[in-house]
């Protein structure tokens, strides 16, 4: 069901992908989140991914749930067809929709209200089925648009806007998705398009459910004193350990990495993420030992970002159902429907 | 004979008690010892003799050791409904004696495994006892505790081949089919059925004055259950996704369905042209169908209610978006856990009705498992045709029970109604995509699907907007939409399966409304009723929102019954909500305990409205049957 779009005429200062788009054919409405939300720099993150990765947006189904960043999916990707669905139940249409047509790309957003707490048991199945979808988890410890509640996410000590505490155990979404098998785990920052680019993409060409927690501070309800996901605390806090570089097959980026200082993990279709900065024995395919980092780190304060583990094995969800590679959306009637004969065949038994 | 039943043909020469081909009789065991085997062998012999038969498994919620029954009725006239008076009780469990011996009709007969002695308090004057030692003959025959258990099982089938008269040929010829390449397991059983024959043969009086003879009533017909006739229906129809999440009594329609697709479904790679998602409740699964559905392809779900109730906030999403979903709601007795082995009609309202908001749902209410092929196929085009979520609300004891039903037909010139899903040649010449828009004045929006053209992107979302698909918190705009969408819904009624309508030529003067399972018991009623000097026409909703058809039904007869399997009068309730008739012309009886419907309790709700109307005036229609129904006070 491929569309190649007709090369069309841009101002020549825009420049173009090799679809002939330009950013802009990547932007969605404008945004009527507050000024300043850490959701709006992850939109604008998205945006450049699928530009760069010269996506078709009308082969792009963007999905989201209910909360200030499940309405961002209206911000970017105008020319994708798009589902804004109910609290916490995305990861459902997307597990149904990818089942149907497994030939469009999946990108679902979703936020710390919609994903740990009224969603925390879909997203927890979307891992464990392996849908094939990058799930971004816009991440602001609070209810951003029901004003302000404490979300699962929200840190031990942490104040809300009228004073209260936080007295209950975080849930971190990276630990959970290491613990259910997540073959695509990574953490990074709104306000960090740097690395955060570069893991979208790679999250978007995984084959099978790619997970990016992204911290995304709330300036209207948890960007204060005492708020461990304000601007202010993120970047003082922040750790790169692991960036990734993506790299398309056909068109190979070889900047130099010097050897010994990064290194390249091939993935299931082909593209290849190069991982840099990795810290002294770090192996982003050893799930123990990704783990025991983000252990490690966590009792300094420290939030490790960047690809934090990645697995290539083809696991995903339709080569567990074993279905066929054409998307059923496809195939053809003749194969859906056994006929008058068959039936006559099968209703032999019922005699 | 029996009170809830009519005395069928006189045997020439017999004495006058004589019956043929009208016998009802129950077998009661203990759960997991495999007597669904035995008792499936003599549904499809009698089947196969060519007479209109009924099997009614009355199981427990459990997987081993608790009692359980199963009812088989057998009528040469095809008055299969349930009915709660036996001819012969087969107690096979110790532990249900004394329950067992109380449901004997007077003059009937009890059939026990005398390894186990029928205390004598227990005997009655009116019932003749007949005492098998079928588990010492098998303990003597048999070696292994397993083996000893199955077969006695079987044994018991043949004394039943006996005493009725039931051709052995035809056993032997079933036992053949089923275990025809295990030699071993096919001599015990042949080995076993020649027991219990020859045993009753030389030791009782056979056969019993109730016996069978062959007809041909059952040719060209079929013996299936309606979720494996309605799994069949959603192969034909070209479901390729199935999201569920298990629940008694829906699971079994999953399973026929992924067998189904075993078969006819791989390629030849043996990959699947489907895909079945078992989910982690069933509110993914509801997420599941809308997903596969909004992408195009048909997806479904098999539930029951509660199910539908997790389903309800996504159901709200699908019918306000107007995304296609087709759910099968296999009911069983609620509220909450219930009696989930157990049939009633106790969703009606809740899938008309389902979710917040103002909703009005698409519903399909089938009465035997060829309908369930029938209605599944036809939810799919609805689905797509409205754009909206279609139920299929089937009652327990159609889902699970087998059926003696014509066979299904199949045109294959069928193509699926896709409804107005615009392609990409389409969407290349249109200026502009507006979702919502109704272009036709029917109600219905073209809606396009992900992947196709650029210029079918929709942003589809459960909030407010207006008839172009704008987002929009403005009055009128959203009412506007609101009104299109029950136009659309009640737009439905001109393709949706009409209602059935058996009744006198010159209209009688009361009319009987009823819905799904009830239809046997209704019909039945009927005659009886007809025979004591009641004429009643009979009308049996098949699909909702009603024709107008119902209503002038209504209008045409003085008083109404309304005949359903709830406590609440669900069915009469809608007509009321659905129509402008008066409360007073309904007349509501209704029997919801879990058990199927039969027509003595039908007769009984009726002679209870005229007594009521009629005082000692009413005539008497009532037979003097055990049931029990409760009428609605008006
Ligand atoms: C069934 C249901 N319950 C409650 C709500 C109300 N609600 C809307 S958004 C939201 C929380 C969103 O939080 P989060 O996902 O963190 O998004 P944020 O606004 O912080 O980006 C809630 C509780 C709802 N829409 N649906
Ligand atoms: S309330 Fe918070 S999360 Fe919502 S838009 Fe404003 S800043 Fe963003
Ligand atoms: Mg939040």
């Amino acid at each position: 069901m491929s569309y190649i779009t007709k090369p069309r005429v841009h101002h020549p200062a825009l420049p173009t992908n090799s679809l002939g788009l330009t950013r802009r054919d990547y932007e969605g409405s404008m945004s009527t989140l507050c000024a300043g939300c850490g959701h709006d720099s992850i939109t604008a993150a998205i945006i450049e991914a699928a530009w760069e990765l010269e996506l078709e947006p009308h082969m792009v189904a963007k999905l989201s749930g209910i909360g200030c960043s499940s309405k961002t999916p209206t911000y970017f990707l105008g020319k994708a067809h798009g589902f804004n669905s109910v609290h916490g139940r995305m990861p459902a249409i997307a597990t149904g929709a990818s089942a149907a047509n497994r030939g469009l790309t999946y990108l679902g957003v979703s936020g710390d209200g919609d994903s740990l707490s009224i969603g925390i048991g879909q997203l927890c199945h979307a891992i464990r089925r392996n849908v094939n979808m990058l799930y971004v988890l816009e991440n602001n410890g609070v209810y951003g648009l029901t004003k302000g509640q404490f979300s699962a996410s929200a840190d031990l000590g942490s104040t809300a806007k009228k004073g209260e505490v936080n007295r209950s155990e975080p849930i971190d979404p990276v630990l959970l998705a290491l613990t259910l098998g997540c073959g695509f785990v990574a953490r990074s920052f709104s306000g960090d398009k740097a690395q955060l680019i570069p893991l979208i993409k790679a999250g978007l060409a995984h084959d099978g459910f790619a997970l990016i927690d992204v911290i995304s501070p709330c300036v209207a309800f948890n960007d204060h004193q005492g708020s461990t996901k304000s601007y202010k605390y993120t970047r003082d806090h922040l750790e790169e350990a692991v960036a990734a570089d993506f790299i398309l097959p056909m068109a190979e980026i070889t900047t130099s990495y010097e050897a010994g200082q990064g290194r390249t993990v091939e993935m299931h279709d082909g593209t290849r993420v190069r991982f840099r900065k990795v810290p002294e024995g770090y192996d982003p395919t050893d799930r123990d030992h990704a783990y025991a980092y983000l252990r490690d780190r966590a009792h300094v304060a420290e939030v490790p970002t960047g690809l934090l583990y990645i697995d290539t094995e083809d696991r995903a969800m339709h080569s567990v159902l074993g279905t066929v590679q054409t998307p059923l959306v496809d195939v053809g009637w003749d194969e859906l429907c056994p006929g008058e004969d068959a039936l006559a065949g099968i209703m032999e038994r019922w005699r | 004979m029996s009170a809830d039943r009519q005395t069928e043909t006189v045997k020439e020469g017999a004495d006058a008690d004589a019956t043929v081909n009208d016998i009802a009789f129950k077998i009661a065991t203990v759960n997991g010892t495999g007597s669904a085997s035995a008792n499936g062998l003599l549904m499809k012999a009698i089947f196969r003799m060519g007479i209109p038969v009924s099997g009614k498994n009355l199981f427990p919620s459990n997987i081993q050791g608790l009692p359980t029954w199963y009812e088989i009725r057998v009528n040469g006239r095809g008055h299969t409904a349930r009915t709660p008076d036996f001819d012969l009780m087969v107690a096979m469990n110790p532990a249900t004696y004394a329950q067992d011996v109380v449901e004997v009709r007077s003059g009937g007969w009890l059939l026990h495994d005398s390894s186990w002695p029928l205390p004598r308090e227990l005997h009655r004057d009116d019932v003749t006892v007949l005492g098998v030692p079928l588990a010492e003959m098998c303990n003597a025959r048999f070696e292994g505790a397993r083996t000893r258990i199955l077969l006695k099982n079987i044994a018991y089938a043949g004394v039943l081949a006996a005493l009725l008269e039931m051709d052995l040929k035809v056993i032997d010829q079933l036992l053949e089919e089923t275990y025809g390449k295990k030699k071993k397991l096919l001599d015990a059983n042949f080995e076993a059925v020649r027991m219990g024959h020859d045993w009753a043969r030389e030791h009782l009086e056979c056969p019993l004055p109730t016996s069978l003879e062959p007809m041909g009533e059952t040719d060209g017909c079929i013996l299936v259950d309606g979720n494996t006739a309605a799994a069949l229906g959603c192969v034909y129809a070209g479901a390729t996704v199935a999201g569920w999440y298990p629940i008694t009594p829906s699971t079994s329609l999953i399973d026929a369905f992924k067998g189904f697709c075993d078969e006819l479904r791989t390629d030849a790679d043996g990959r699947n042209n489907v895909a079945i998602i078992q989910a982690e409740d069933e509110l993914a699964a509801a997420g599941m169908v809308i997903g596969a559905n909004w992408v195009g392809a048909r997806g479904f779900t098999a539930t029951s209610g509660p199910g539908i109730s997790l389903m309800s906030e996504f159901i709200g999403l699908a019918y306000y978006a107007e995304i296609p979903g087709v759910f099968f709601n296999i009911q069983r007795t609620g509220p909450s856990t219930g009696m989930p082995t157990r049939t009633q009609q106790g969703d009606l309202m809740m899938c008309a009705y389902a979710s917040h908001g103002d909703t009005k749902h698409i519903c399909l209410y089938p009465s035997d498992p060829a309908e369930s092929f029938d209605f599944a196929v036809r939810a799919f085009d609805l689905a797509e045709r409205y754009q909206t979520p279609v139920f299929v609300v089937q009652d327990l004891d159609i889902g699970m029970n087998d059926w003696v039903v014509p066979e299904f037909a199949w045109d294959d010139a069928y193509r699926p109604d896709r409804g107005k899903v615009l392609t990409a040649q389409e969407l290349e010449e249109l200026d502009a995509y507006h979702r919502y828009l109704d272009k036709d004045g029917d109600g219905v929006a073209a809606r396009t699907v992900p992947g196709v053209h650029p210029k079918g992107a929709f942003f589809t979302r459960g909030s407010g907007h207006d008839r172009y698909g704008r987002y929009t918190e403005d009055a009128a705009a959203y009412q506007d939409v609101m009104e299109r969408l029950l136009d659309k819904v009640d737009g439905a009624v001109s393709v949706l399966p009409s209602p059935e309508i058996v009744g006198e030529e010159n209209g009688a003067t009361y009319g009987m409304i009823t819905i799904g399972g009830c239809r046997g018991a209704v019909l039945e009623a009927r005659e009886r009723l007809r025979e004591r000097g009641v004429a009643v026409d009979v009308l049996r909703v098949r699909g909702f929102p009603f024709p107008d058809d119902v209503e002038a039904f209504i209008r045409r007869h003085t008083r109404t019954f309304v005949v359903e399997q709830n406590r609440d009068a669900q069915l009469l309730g809608m007509l009321l909500l659905e129509t402008d008739v008066h409360r007073e012309h309904l007349a509501s009886i209704r029997q919801y305990g879990g058990m199927p419907l039969s027509a003595g309790e039908v007769v009984n709700g009726v002679a209870d409205w005229l007594k009521e109307w009629h005082g000692s005036d009413a005539p008497d229609v009532r037979g003097a049957s055990t049931a029990r129904t409760h009428r609605r006070e008006a």
